[in-house]
């Protein structure tokens, strides 16, 4: 906590109040289970952003919360510190599904605390669910699918399962001791998700990403469209400026290092971004999103041509149906989202 | 230089046996090095040899010893390869020597390549000093292998030195008995002269460094020398004799004696081993017998994995050459592979042996097709072509008929095993000739065997049916008529001509599903099904599908992801880099090796 203040201070003094004084727009607290602290810790760590950056009046506000580490109390007073939007990590409604993701919920205490929150005032509730799980049908997803739309949440993400290499998943499954949708099974699912939340009300405007009109997620939409981002925490990454770096992952070193000013340069990973790499992300990360990317927007920002630096690729994959243009934008088909890394392949 | 008191000789033995190791005793026991300057193994000076523990090049070197007698006495000792691939450099060495050295492993036996070089040295009319090896190993058992020797080799084995080269127990015995055994060579020194080339090597300063053994009369700079079957003729330069690792220059050569000689010959081609050097001024009446010009017997396509490497790939290859007659490749294009080289090898040993010196040499990352043998294909009009490359198999219509290579393969195996080997044989086409028992426990069986049957993965398939026990050699014996076949591979509908190979037509299908199978896993799914056939013309024989590319996906992206993703579009980039475009379909390299390896024992 010491530590995480004092870095939060020593931005401040780059970005912040008494340095360049950067407008914030949105704040999100994520990546693990931040809501496992008490809840003043939390109003500490928010209260030093707003002391030392200026913080936008109509800022988003958002925690993750995973059940069975907040109640209707912690609810309340993450909504009276002014956080207005809470992202929960549901998974499953089936609790063989979540026992085998290693999660510590059942669906039963999910839907307790989601009714707390309500309760405690929040109108922007977000969920995670999962699809491409091992042995998970397509009935028993469909399941989930439907439990979840009941709940009328105002933005839901449903990720299909990714097996990277290093995790006990990855092991299991290079053992054969994972039973896995097919391909086909896995697609069919990513089409009902489509289906049944667009049915409800629902939009996809991410390859995972799905909300009601006007509560798409500003902060992760800020990543896709390359906004300025400051991570603070350990192993938090950041983006200032095209220059992409990241905490130290080691507990140790964070506390230490915390003790001294922060520079960019100290930090790891450093990446500084070449203007090749910044219209290469421009696609890929733009390419994201359903309304795809604007050559416009592109050519203002960059100033190139958007057909000689991307042209002959984008001709390519229109012809191979990935990608199609429609009202000056590029955005993908719906058979690019499903093979998506071959499209952005092609702008690295 | 007194005759007398010079002995020629080799070493012979069967891979393993330890002749490395008793070459570096000698040179060490002559005293001409200090036990300090000694690099280990001498003789086998680059690297590749070292590692793979098998002799390369023919190499000599000089040494004296000074005899319990008193006197002194030179030693050339005059190393050989030691594979059948090289069989005619090794007659060649062998012609040089006036006696042999065999090594027989104390507690082997009498292997398969033994036998062969034995007979060969006799052929050579050498006298064979038999000596037991690797004394010191517990599982020694000198009395059963002089048995051994005397049985199956049928030479005189009672007081063959007993050592260890590895320690340097009794080596004495040996350097004795080289003395005493070992004929002194003969040969007139004022007649005209007359010498064998057995070797030769590129110096990019001397230019070819040709290693001889004078039969008659003299050598010495000055002289206007004629290589008997090129006709190239050349002033002599230098002449001297061999160091152990160097070359030290003297006055003249003579009669009986090894040595050098150089003269600015530009190309190893004018000196071709097995030719005789003379005098142009006064040319001997007849070239030493023997001289052959060895043939390429196994050819396969060479490519740049990338594209833009191909003039490097023929510099190296030009490289290899000056020190390499035996290599031949000109140049080839293929629709898949691109710009590359048809090369031509003695064997598949040394193919693989020239690959690997093209990767690590000359750091070149290579795409090999195929091998194949050198088929015969007579036509409907009368003519014959020698077919090195499958795509210029002509029509169907305009084949008469077509011939292959046999082999006269020689397995030496231990009785266990002989149902297995003989079982491996037949599943090779190949045709019985004799079995011998030799001493109750092992068998020496003899097949003749279609050259392109023992290409692939023979040697592989022997050792892993007789649980690595079986030794294998073969000679060439000549063309057959058989039923061939080509066999072609569609990917997509097209062809991809660097896949096709001939086969004999009751094997195709088998060897086309097999390839079918293995490419199915090799190529990657793409965005659109690509079926993959073997055809023999217009028929399909074997078909397998890689299913279109479903799912390719990224499910989540956040601000913590971007880098880490994005390194892995890159990978997946690059790895596109590094395939083949064959139509719209990508073809890893690994697809066009990996079709060479086809498990036979499933």
């Amino acid at each position: 906590m010491q530590a995480l203040i004092h870095e939060i201070k020593a931005w401040g003094k780059v970005y912040g109040k008494q340095g360049r004084n950067d407008e914030i727009p949105t704040i999100y607290f994520g990546g693990g289970t931040p809501s496992v602290l008490s809840a003043i810790d939390i109003e500490q760590i928010l209260q030093t952003v707003r002391e030392n950056f200026t913080v936008q009046n109509q800022a988003e506000i958002t925690i993750e919360c995973n059940p069975g580490t907040v109640d209707a109390v912690k609810f309340s007073s993450y909504y009276n510190m002014g956080i207005n939007r809470i992202s929960m990590g549901l998974q499953s409604s089936w609790n063989e599904e979540l026992k085998m993701l290693g999660r510590i919920h059942t669906y039963e205490e999910f839907l307790q605390c989601y009714q707390d929150a309500r309760q405690s005032g929040f109108a922007n509730i977000s969920m995670d669910i999962m699809s491409g799980l091992p042995g998970q049908t397509i009935d028993r997803y469909r399941t989930t699918l439907e439990r979840v739309v009941k709940l009328e949440p105002q933005h839901i993400s449903s990720y299909s399962l990714i097996i990277e290499e290093g995790t006990p998943f990855y092991r299991a499954y290079e053992a054969g001791r994972l039973e896995l949708p097919d391909e086909d099974t896995d697609r069919e699912m990513y089409e009902l998700t489509n289906e049944v939340l667009q049915k409800h009300g629902y939009h996809r405007y991410e390859i995972s990403n799905y909300a009601r009109e006007g509560y798409e997620a500003r902060h992760n939409s800020s990543y896709w469209k390359r906004a300025n981002y400051l991570g603070m925490g350990l192993g938090a990454s950041s983006m200032m400026d095209n220059v992409r770096f990241k905490n130290t992952s080691i507990m140790k070193e964070y506390i230490y290092l915390e003790k001294e000013p922060v520079r960019i340069e100290r930090q790891e990973e450093v990446e500084v971004l070449s203007l090749q790499d910044q219209m290469s992300e421009f696609m890929f990360l733009g390419l994201r999103m359903m309304q795809g990317i604007s050559p416009e927007e592109f050519e203002a920002l960059y100033h190139e041509n958007f057909e000689h630096v991307f042209g002959p690729e984008c001709k390519k994959l229109e012809k191979e149906g990935l990608l199609c243009r429609e009202g000056g934008r590029i955005r993908l088909t719906k058979r690019g989202i499903d093979v998506s890394n071959v499209v952005f392949s092609e702008f690295i | 230089m007194d005759q007398s008191k010079i002995r020629n000789f080799c070493i012979v033995a069967h891979i393993d046996h330890g002749k490395s190791t008793l070459a570096d005793r000698i040179i060490e026991k002559t005293g001409l090095l200090t036990s300090r300057e000694m690099q280990e193994q001498i003789l086998d000076n680059m690297e590749l040899e070292r590692e793979r523990g098998i002799t390369i090049k023919a190499q000599a070197v000089r040494t004296v010893y000074t005899a319990k007698d008193g006197e002194e006495y030179i030693f050339n000792l005059i190393d050989t390869p030691g594979h059948v691939d090289f069989n005619y450099e090794v007659s060649r060495s062998l012609a040089a020597c006036d006696g042999a050295i065999l090594i027989v492993d104390a507690a082997q036996g009498v292997e398969a390549q033994t036998l062969a070089n034995v007979y060969l040295a006799l052929d050579h009319d050498l006298d064979v000093l038999p000596v037991i090896n690797k004394i010191d190993l517990p599982s020694a058992d000198p009395d059963r292998v002089v048995e051994e020797i005397e049985d199956v080799i049928g030479i005189e084995a009672q007081d063959a030195p007993r050592i260890s080269a590895k320690t340097g127990q009794n080596v004495e015995d040996v350097l004795e008995a080289i003395v005493h055994k070992i004929p002194a060579p003969d040969g007139d020194a004022t007649a005209p002269l007359q010498a064998l080339i057995f070797d030769s090597l590129y110096d990019s300063y001397k230019g070819v460094i040709i290693f001889c053994r004078v039969k008659n009369g003299t050598i010495k700079p000055g002289m206007e020398i004629r290589m008997m079957a090129t006709g190239a003729v050349e002033q002599v330069v230098e002449v001297g004799y061999f160091g152990a690792g160097q070359f030290i220059p003297c006055e003249e050569l003579s009669a009986g004696m090894v040595g050098y000689v150089t003269a600015s010959i530009k190309n190893v081609r004018d000196t071709m081993v097995g030719d005789t050097i003379t005098d142009n001024n006064r040319p001997c009446e007849e070239p030493l017998p023997g001289y052959k010009k060895v043939n390429p017997m196994v050819y396969c396509g060479l490519y740049p994995a990338d594209g833009a490497k191909y003039q490097d790939l023929r510099d190296a290859l030009e490289k290899l050459q000056l020190n390499d007659a035996s290599l031949s490749y000109e140049p080839e294009t293929s629709v898949a592979l691109g710009f590359g080289f048809r090369c031509g090898f003695l064997g598949l040993l040394h193919l693989e042996i020239i690959q690997e010196r093209l990767e690590r040499e000359y750091n070149l990352d290579l795409v090999t097709t195929a091998p194949g043998v050198v088929y015969r294909v007579y036509k409907t009009d009368g003519t014959m072509i020698e077919l090195t490359n499958p795509s210029n198999l002509p029509n169907p219509a305009e084949i008469e008929y077509m011939e292959e290579p046999i082999v006269e393969a020689e397995i030496m195996v231990t009785t266990e095993f002989i149902g297995a080997i003989m079982e491996l044989c037949q599943e090779r086409r190949g045709r019985y000739v004799s079995m011998d028992y030799i001493e109750g426990t092992r068998a020496l069986i003899k097949y003749d065997l279609p050259l392109n049957e023992i290409i692939y993965d023979f040697f592989d398939a022997l050792k892993s049916r007789s649980r690595g026990y079986a030794s294998f050699d073969y000679v060439m014996k000549g063309y057959e008529q058989s039923k061939l076949v080509k066999l072609d591979i569609l990917i997509n509908k097209e062809e991809v001509d660097a896949l096709s190979f001939i086969v004999h037509a009751d094997t195709a299908y088998e060897r086309g599903r097999k390839m079918c199978e293995k490419l199915k896993e090799e190529i990657p799914r793409h965005l659109f099904e690509i079926p993959i056939q073997a055809a023999i013309g217009s028929k399909i024989i074997a078909r397998e599908t890689v299913k279109a590319m479903r799912k390719d996906v990224l499910a989540k992206c956040y601000g913590g992801d971007i880098s880490r993703k994005k390194k892995l579009l890159e990978k997946q980039k690059e790895g596109k880099k590094r395939m083949r475009q064959v139509g719209n379909v990508e073809i890893p390299q690994k697809a066009f090796m990996s079709v060479l390896k086809l498990d036979d024992d499933k």
